[in-house]
């Protein structure tokens, strides 16, 4: 994780993540992220949980560009809040969008078009906040949004970076169509016969993975789909205890900067008590061609 | 009905009744999914409800969700897919009601979620958007809940995130190109406003059992007008009681 970090997410980058919305959320690299002391990111998302709230409390954020950012089952963003009104630990940008529009985005930036018209938007103040909306002819253009890096975790991935993920994806395959590079995390790294045998769920052209990490745990405290249920409790606590600049400094150490990696995190929680045990399969699918 | 209940309890009841049977329902979270779980167990057998994560569902999760993306959520879907396609379906007109959640609703129905004060300093950052906008603009109808206090219920919202009526002049969503017909009703912890047909300002259509005009008056930041014979809310019914009461628990 450190390496992959290291190597492609530079100061200054522009980052999205979080790209499913409150599932499969890449906190182990966040943290990561914080712990190697990057600065100036622009992070891009959708509804964006604990994380982005985290990144811009440990002062990694030069820019916001995403739907929503808080903490969802919980409520506002202690930190963001900080940051927009107080300018602790500094002052942030912030370019606002909805769900759809930052979907739009990142599709025009995949499609390689400068923009793409919407209806949305239209009537909502957003387009006075957001230089990148602009109004012609009735409808709204939201312009492209390329990203240098998406940092995506998965359930599954081989070596060559295919990628298996299966519940809702959110803006999942646009944020990493539209990025220069993915750095991808995952429960599970398995043999290619595996991912393979189901091309239809590889979720990006691999030409465009540059770094598989095998992060088992890598999501919590956000769900992944037949591996970990959400631990609600968990974000209940890191809304109370971000409540001051204090508190989340305090949480900061405790659960990124005073760990050396994840393995070390996931001894201070109940993982098993977090593993989902049951199995609902769903049908193979044939492939065969003769 | 001898059976008390909570004001959250009578707000999901009165938005449940907003779905009509064989709906496709934006549901959103919290109360609303409450609202589907009634609606589509007691007169909306049909209804459909869809989540922006990227989901389409026709029963209610069976176990507690703490956010739409919860794997409980996923278990029986009718379809698991990306956003956009779930904006598709909106973007064609074809949800018919959605429900969004604010810190702030005005007369004519527009709601913020964004910012309290100046945007360049706010005194409030709120988390912004998320779908709210794209619901308020594009599907047919939509309803939002919120606790009636005055500084929730103003005149004019500080900054439009989700547009209802805008200023209010009869034809602004039309002229403007919103594709929905806008909000339909604000259900609050107090009483029910709905909107005249073609928009303009919220009118006092109920108030609670238990409550009264003087209350809904003082905790409202616009004058509200209301005929002296202003009805009264239903109150849940049993049915409605024990859905809420089986999904929350």
């Amino acid at each position: 994780m450190a390496q992959a970090i290291d190597r492609f997410v530079p100061d200054g980058a522009t980052v999205a993540l979080g790209t499913a919305l409150e599932a499969l959320i890449p906190f182990a690299a966040g943290h990561e992220l914080i712990r190697q002391g990057r600065r100036d990111l622009e992070l891009v998302g959708p509804i964006s949980d604990a994380l982005f709230d985290q990144l811009i409390g440990a002062g990694c954020v030069r820019r916001i560009t995403a739907a929503w950012v808080g903490n969802v089952s919980e409520g506002l963003g202690h930190c963001y809040r900080r940051a927009a009104e107080d300018r602790v630990p500094h002052s942030i940008e912030v370019h606002d969008h909805t769900n759809f529009s930052i979907s739009l985005a990142l599709w025009a930036a995949a499609w390689n078009v400068p923009s793409l018209p919407t209806r949305t938007l239209l009537g909502s103040g957003i387009l006075d906040t957001n230089p990148n909306l602009k109004v012609a002819d009735g409808l709204v253009h939201i312009n492209a949004l390329r990203p240098d890096v998406a940092l995506v975790h998965v359930q599954r991935a081989d070596a060559m970076g295919r990628a298996h993920a299966w519940g809702p994806l959110g803006i999942t395959e646009e944020a990493g169509l539209a990025a220069q590079l993915i750095v991808l995390t995952c429960e599970e790294l398995v043999d290619e016969s595996v991912t393979l045998s189901d091309p239809n769920r590889i979720l990006f052209p691999e030409t465009k993975v540059v770094a598989v990490v095998h992060e088992p745990g890598g999501a919590h405290p956000s769900p992944v789909q037949g591996y970990f249920k959400r631990d609600h409790a968990f974000f209940r606590d890191y809304a109370k205890e971000s409540r001051t600049a204090e508190g989340f400094l305090a949480w900061l150490e405790q659960w990124v900067l005073g760990v050396p990696d994840r393995a070390a995190y996931l001894k201070q929680i109940d993982v098993e008590a977090l593993r989902i045990k049951g199995s609902a399969l769903s049908a193979p699918v044939n492939y065969a061609d003769e | 009905m001898s059976d008390t209940y909570s004001s959250q309890e009578l707000m999901v009841a009165v938005a449940s009744r907003e779905i009509r049977d064989h709906d496709l329902v934006f549901v959103g979270m919290r109360l609303p999914i409450l609202a589907y779980a009634v609606a589509r167990n007691n007169h909306a057998p049909n209804a459909r409800g869809l989540f922006e994560v990227g989901l389409m569902r026709d029963r209610p999760a069976k176990s507690y969700l703490g956010t739409m993306g919860d794997p409980p959520n996923v278990v029986g879907a009718l379809w698991a897919t990306r956003m956009s396609n779930v904006m598709a379906l909106m973007a064609q007109g074809l949800v018919d009601l959605g429900f969004i959640g604010g810190a702030e609703v005005d007369r004519f129905g527009n709601l913020n979620t964004s910012y309290v004060g100046d945007p360049s300093k706010p005194e409030v950052k709120l988390p912004g958007s998320g779908g709210g906008a794209d619901i308020a603009i594009l599907s047919r109808r939509w309803v939002t809940l919120m606790n009636h206090e005055r500084r929730r219920l103003v005149d004019r919202v500080s900054f439009v995130t989700s547009p209802g009526y805008g200023d209010g002049t009869p034809g602004w969503r039309k002229k403007n190109g919103l594709l929905g017909a806008g909000p339909a009703a604000i259900v609050t912890t107090m009483c029910l406003f709905r909107f005249p047909e073609g928009g303009g300002e919220a009118y006092l259509d109920s108030i609670h059992p238990g409550h009264s005009l003087e209350e809904v008056r003082a905790n409202t930041g616009w004058s509200v007008d209301a005929p002296e014979d202003v009805k009264e809310t239903p109150a849940p019914t049993q049915a409605e009681l024990e859905v809420i009461r089986k999904v929350q628990s």
